[in-house]
């Protein structure tokens, strides 16, 4: 076998093991360069705009107005408020969101702010236990093995089997409402964070044994931003569980809350405001996700967006 | 000059599930202070783990590991490594990145402006000062690679292993990152210990090339001496028949002795 065919047969190898990659600098330039040639016109862009707005904006508004036709159709069969009616009464509602007639008849602003204060003593909670125990988890087999049992035996239990025994123990409503967001708000946090904490990269670990770091340097440096993306991850699903269990936990408690002013106005027979509330209950929650969203975005370092 | 790296009699051997993988046997090899050592092989041989070993990342099975006389126990800063995949953490820009090194090898001595100092110089080195700022996700894979050197660079080792550190950058990149380290490692004169699967760069920059046989249980099969004079220009080289009798002895190791097999041990 002639060495110029050895060489070839030696790079072909090469080249199928390690695929060349352009650089990046290149392909920055290549792009920049046909854009040049093609500058967008403006007429073009705003035709751009247009399809955009029809590719993205359509569907859900034709989605919402099929929602509001069953609505209306359903409405006219069974007595329930149309959307007109809600509409209408909607109106009266948030025209004085903040009003405060005693413990039992307040706007809805303020029975929505009491739940969400109920959240964050809640997820607070929760967060401040469930993702320091999460580490923990992640980081020592021992403890893994150990608590993995109970969180599976645990974490399936409805919510609201939590609540008589927050009220045995602390023998009022408002502590056993926001121990109800903590026991169950609190798994999601501890199973992704453990995850998280298991799949942080051995090569970024490697790093830090060769440069000897110290365990507090490893922890700040390495260990918490890679864990930060899971972290994000279980506290949006643990917002997601504390708000759903909210409503449920306020129309059991009752007090001031978004769940109380639901039962409340069952109890007046007022189903217009009921819906209003389950609208209500839909946009909060939304928000709530998407504000964990965006927060979680930042920290997601390899992607484009930032 | 004495031994630097002593390696005898090293074997590795992998728990699998499959029941136990002998990786390496009978691995023997004496790297002298100062001295650019090459391994090279193909892919799957055990490169990586050798390179591993010496840096304390991994355990061997059995045999004698010494660096500078001393029992290697595990990794550290005295021992830098750049890694295949340059590894560098996304959180941190460049010059985070190579400052988290600097730190922790001079933090105790100097101040902080010093510190800094010395990553700027890393940095220049590799040609980079301009993107200190930048996230690993915002530059190139050449240019990641280079940080990766910086960062081992910056920490002034005595020894510094390098896996395959240019293995994933296009061929005009790799060969103006030859250059640099050629420079970069006559500058600083540490012991060199490179992984790679390219003939060309192995001769260029080495003063030995080590030859691993085919795994499972491989070893060194070949040692080619390359006693061609520094410095060591690239198309002064080009139509030297020294050079041509050193690339050709380790093509025909990599070949007739061990089979064009590349591609099926990936
Ligand atoms: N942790 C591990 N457990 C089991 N087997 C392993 C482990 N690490 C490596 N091996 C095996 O050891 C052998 C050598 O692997 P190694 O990564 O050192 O190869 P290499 O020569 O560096 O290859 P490449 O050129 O593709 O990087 C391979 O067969 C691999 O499957
Ligand atoms: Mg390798």
């Amino acid at each position: 076998m002639g060495v110029a065919k050895i060489d070839k047969a030696w790079k072909q190898a090469v080249a199928r093991e390690h695929p060349v990659k352009r650089p990046l600098e290149d392909g920055g330039r290549v792009s920049r360069k046909a854009m040049e040639m093609d500058p967008p016109k403006p007429r073009s862009r705003l035709a751009r705009i247009v399809m955009a707005a029809l590719r993205f904006g359509i569907p859900p508004l034709l989605g919402f107005a099929l929602l509001v036709l069953v609505w209306m159709l359903m409405a006219e069969h069974s007595g329930v408020p149309g959307p007109v009616k809600t509409w209408e009464s909607a109106l009266k509602v948030f025209a004085h969101p903040f009003y405060d007639n005693g413990p039992n008849d307040q706007g809805i602003g303020w029975n929505v702010l009491r739940s969400l204060s109920r959240i964050a003593i809640g997820f607070g909670m929760a967060t401040a236990a469930g993702i320091p125990l999460g580490f923990l988890i992640g980081r020592f087999a021992f403890l893994s093995r150990m608590c993995k049992p109970i969180i599976s035996l645990l974490r399936p239990v409805s919510p609201l089997a939590w609540l008589p025994i927050g009220l045995y123990v602390f023998k009022a409503a408002q502590p056993a409402a926001i121990w109800v967001i903590f026991i169950s708000s609190i798994w999601p946090m501890i199973i992704n964070t453990a995850t998280g904490v298991t799949r942080v990269p051995q090569d970024y670990l490697n790093v830090a044994r060769v440069l000897k770091l110290s365990e507090w340097k490893v922890f700040t440096k390495i260990l918490f931003p890679a864990v930060l993306p899971y972290m994000m991850t279980g506290m949006r699903l643990s917002m997601g569980i504390a708000w759903l269990v909210i409503v449920a936990a306020e129309m059991l408690t009752g007090g001031v809350g978004i769940g109380f002013w639901i039962w409340d106005e069952w109890n007046n027979l007022n189903i217009a405001h009921i819906i209003i509330a389950i609208f209500v209950v839909g946009i909060v929650g939304f928000l709530l996700d998407e504000v964990l969203l965006m927060a979680a975005k930042r920290f997601d370092y390899d992607g484009s967006g930032s | 000059m004495s031994d630097h790296v002593h390696i005898e009699n090293l074997s590795k051997v992998f728990d699998t599930r499959k029941g136990r993988f002998v990786a390496l046997r009978d691995v023997n090899l004496s790297v002298r202070e100062g001295e650019f050592v090459s391994i090279i092989g193909h892919s799957g041989c055990g490169k990586s783990t050798l390179l591993n070993i010496i840096a304390g990342l991994n355990e061997a099975t059995s045999g004698i590991l010494l660096c500078g006389g001393r029992e290697i126990a595990g990794p550290g800063p005295d021992r830098a490594v750049v890694f295949q995949n340059h590894s560098l953490l996304p959180w941190m820009s460049c010059f985070e990145n190579v400052y988290l090194a600097v730190e922790r090898v001079f933090g105790k001595e100097e101040r902080k402006t010093d510190l800094k100092r010395r990553t700027h110089a890393a940095l220049d080195i590799v040609g980079l000062a301009h993107a200190a700022h930048k996230l690993p996700r915002e530059i190139s894979g050449g240019m990641k690679q280079r940080v990766g050197i910086a960062r081992a660079l910056s920490m002034q080792p005595k020894v510094l292993l390098l896996d395959e550190p240019l293995g994933a950058l296009d061929a005009l990149t790799r060969t103006h990152l030859q250059d640099e380290l050629l420079r970069i490692v006559a500058a600083s004169g540490c012991t060199t210990i490179m992984v790679t699967h390219d003939v060309d760069e192995a001769v260029l920059l080495s003063d030995r090339v080590v030859m691993m046989t085919h795994g499972p249980g491989a070893t060194i099969g070949a040692v080619v001496h390359v006693d061609l004079p520094r410095p060591r220009l690239r198309l002064g080289l080009a139509n030297d028949r020294d050079y041509h009798a050193r690339r050709t002895a380790l093509l025909e190791f990599l070949y007739e002795r061990q089979g064009v097999a590349g591609g099926e041990a990936a």
